[in-house]
């Protein structure tokens, strides 16, 4: 038959190098800006160590002249620096900003809002301890989450198939899944020999209740007319379940991983603070112990890192699992 | 007639069925939708069945197919009633409904994966592609296709399977004219070399004379079988003999008439 247009892959087109100039010099121009005002601040204070705050920004102003004389050769290059340095400016000016409201004009009370360098001091010196604490939140996170998962689509797909189940298993869902899994802490603690365990088991607890939730919707809300083609063409109840209910499940059940990836975030967070002694949330409570408010915001930064991190990553999953559907969301 | 094994599987006898459905106006009052429908379809007989909009077609398809049960009256496959669906007996949907995650080739090869016979009749997923001219687009999603394309699919779905009984519910009801006379032909000349036994429903009155051995006309409210019309023209058909044409407005003045009463 007639090839149709849509259906050849066809590459977006680019628009002729949208990369201006003014967008172009804005990278180096603020960092520029962030290096002198703090130059200027931080003459006032000799006492401060502030030298990797300014090679920070030294380096941006060379990377950015780099990459500007480097644009020519790589159209990639060229659109994502279009694409991206407006954003980065706006980053680099936020700084800049923060650096002034803080150390220079003092607006903020001291020792729990400290500037910029202060902030980047503690994570170039406490970096060995930051790593350790964040590779020990990642495994904490994925075992509980996996469970929880894994979990979740069992009694999801068993919810969602089989009235019985739903019949017993529904008033139960409902009426213990919306306890947020931190209040069960101080009976995990009584529970279980092990803090690490038992707060595996929290994240679990809380990402199976809605990946349980959104998968037995999804399951029940499956087009009936689907099922009927698969009965028709002699489909036995395992096709209907694995080749029919679940497939139709699987935009609503990523919905439920989301949800389920938020509230492990906020689980893992809070049980580490009171439980386990190690992983990011318990090195902000230390930290913050000591009243060592720099080390907080290194810690919080890393922690924006890392679970946007591992939330793109889901995207980027649901992105290739869901290629058959139209107009995912974008992240 | 063929040998009686195949006839008894693959002759379909419907006695007197009643279906109704609640009413939708009055949930405790139940409208009627088939009044007493009885027919028989001998093996490898090729029967269309035409009506106005509502009046119980697919309805009638749905519990041929087995997929809901009639209220009272029989549906027999030979003498076995039937229970539940089959994949002897094929269903082509008015909707394509083809699987929204399976690409092309994955929808049509869906019967055979269903009855685990993928391996041995690899060879024909792509044999049916072509007939229904879908190669190029074996590895495309659904929703890229037109209307026509997704129906054209979802008859490939259906015969892949081979039914002994093929039930169409207004399978070529989307395709443009061209489209339309060529799928009519494989339709036929797979029904010829198969001698699968079909019950098509259509709007298409020229479609009814060509393609079939004889014409049901149901009215509506409650549904009934109100007239079968042999079709005594020697196949293959001419769409302009004058035969053709006469049998075609009788049956429109049949139809006025019965609009009217
Ligand atoms: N599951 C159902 N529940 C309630 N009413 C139904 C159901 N299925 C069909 N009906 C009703 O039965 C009647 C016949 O429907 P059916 O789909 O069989 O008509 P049809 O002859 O196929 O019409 P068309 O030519 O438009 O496809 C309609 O009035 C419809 O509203
Ligand atoms: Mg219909």
């Amino acid at each position: 038959m007639e090839p149709q247009e849509d259906l050849v892959p066809t590459a977006i087109v680019e628009p002729p190098s949208a990369l201006r100039w003014r967008t172009m010099l804005a990278v180096p121009f603020a960092a520029g800006i962030a290096l002198t005002a703090h130059t200027f601040i931080a003459n006032r204070e000799p006492p401060l160590e502030t030298h990797s705050y300014r090679l920070l920004f030294i380096e941006v102003i060379a990377v950015s002249i780099l990459l500007a004389l480097l644009r020519r050769f790589s159209p990639g290059l060229r659109r994502w620096m279009a694409n991206m340095w407006p954003i980065f400016t706006a980053a680099i000016v936020s700084v800049c900003v923060w650096d002034i409201v803080t150390l220079g004009l003092r607006m903020l009370p001291l020792p729990y809002f400290p500037g910029p360098s202060a902030v980047l001091r503690s994570l170039i010196n406490d970096r060995v301890l930051l790593l350790d604490s964040t590779w020990h939140s990642l495994v904490l996170l994925l075992s509980g989450y996996t469970l929880g998962v894994i979990g979740g689509l069992i009694s999801g797909i068993c919810i969602g198939w089989s009235s019985p189940i739903r019949y017993w298993g529904m008033p139960l869902l409902k009426v213990v899944g919306p306890i947020p899994a931190t209040a069960w802490i101080p009976l995990t603690m009584v529970l279980s020999p092990s803090a690490t365990v038992s707060s595996a088991a929290l994240i679990a607890l809380a990402v199976w209740f809605p990946v349980t939730m959104l998968t037995a919707s999804g399951i029940s809300n499956t087009r009936a007319s689907y099922l009927d083609v698969a009965r028709t063409l002699g489909a036995g109840r395992a096709y209907l379940i694995f080749h029919v209910a679940i497939p139709a499940a699987v935009p609503n059940i990523f919905i439920g991983l989301f949800m389920g990836l938020g509230a492990s975030f906020l689980t893992l967070v809070v049980a580490e603070s009171v439980g386990v002694k190690s992983g990011l949330g318990w090195y902000v409570s230390w930290a913050q112990g000591w009243a060592e408010y720099g080390k907080v915001f290194a810690a919080l930064i890393i922690m924006a890192a890392f679970f946007s991190t591992i939330m793109t990553v889901l995207f980027k999953v649901r992105d290739r699992v869901l290629v058959w559907q139209k107009g995912v969301i974008k992240w | 007639m063929v040998a009686p094994a195949e006839t008894e599987a693959s002759s379909l006898v419907v006695r007197e069925v009643r279906k109704s459905f609640p009413a939708p106006d009055n949930p405790l009052s139940r409208r009627q939708v088939l009044d007493g429908i009885s027919f028989s379809l001998g093996a490898g007989e090729l029967i269309s069945l035409i009506g106005p909009s509502g009046c119980g077609k697919s309805t009638l398809l749905r519990l041929v197919a087995g997929l809901d049960s009639a209220d009272s009256g029989d549906l027999l496959i030979g003498i076995e009633p039937i229970t539940a669906p089959n994949a002897e007996r094929g269903l082509v949907f008015q909707d394509p409904n083809l699987f929204p995650w399976l690409t092309v080739r994955r929808n049509i090869q869906a019967g055979l994966v269903a009855r685990g016979v993928l391996h041995e009749k690899k060879n024909e997923v792509d044999e049916f592609m072509r007939l229904v001219g879908l190669e190029i687009f074996a590895n495309v999603y659904p929703h890229h296709l037109s209307g026509g394309m997704a129906q054209r699919a979802a008859l490939a779905r259906a015969l892949i399977n081979h039914p002994k009984i093929l039930l169409l519910d207004e399978p070529l009801g989307a395709l443009d004219a061209f489209t339309r006379m060529r799928m009519q032909d494989e339709v036929l000349r797979l029904w010829q070399a198969r001698r699968t036994t079909m019950l098509l429903v259509t709007h298409d009155i020229d479609e009814a004379i060509y393609m079939s051995d004889r014409i049901m006309i149901m009215t509506p409210r409650p549904g009934r079988i109100e007239r079968t019309i042999p079709v005594e023209l020697a196949r293959p058909r001419q769409r302009d003999s004058g035969d053709f044409l006469r049998l075609r407005s009788d049956i429109l003045k049949f139809l006025h008439f019965a609009g009217k009463s």
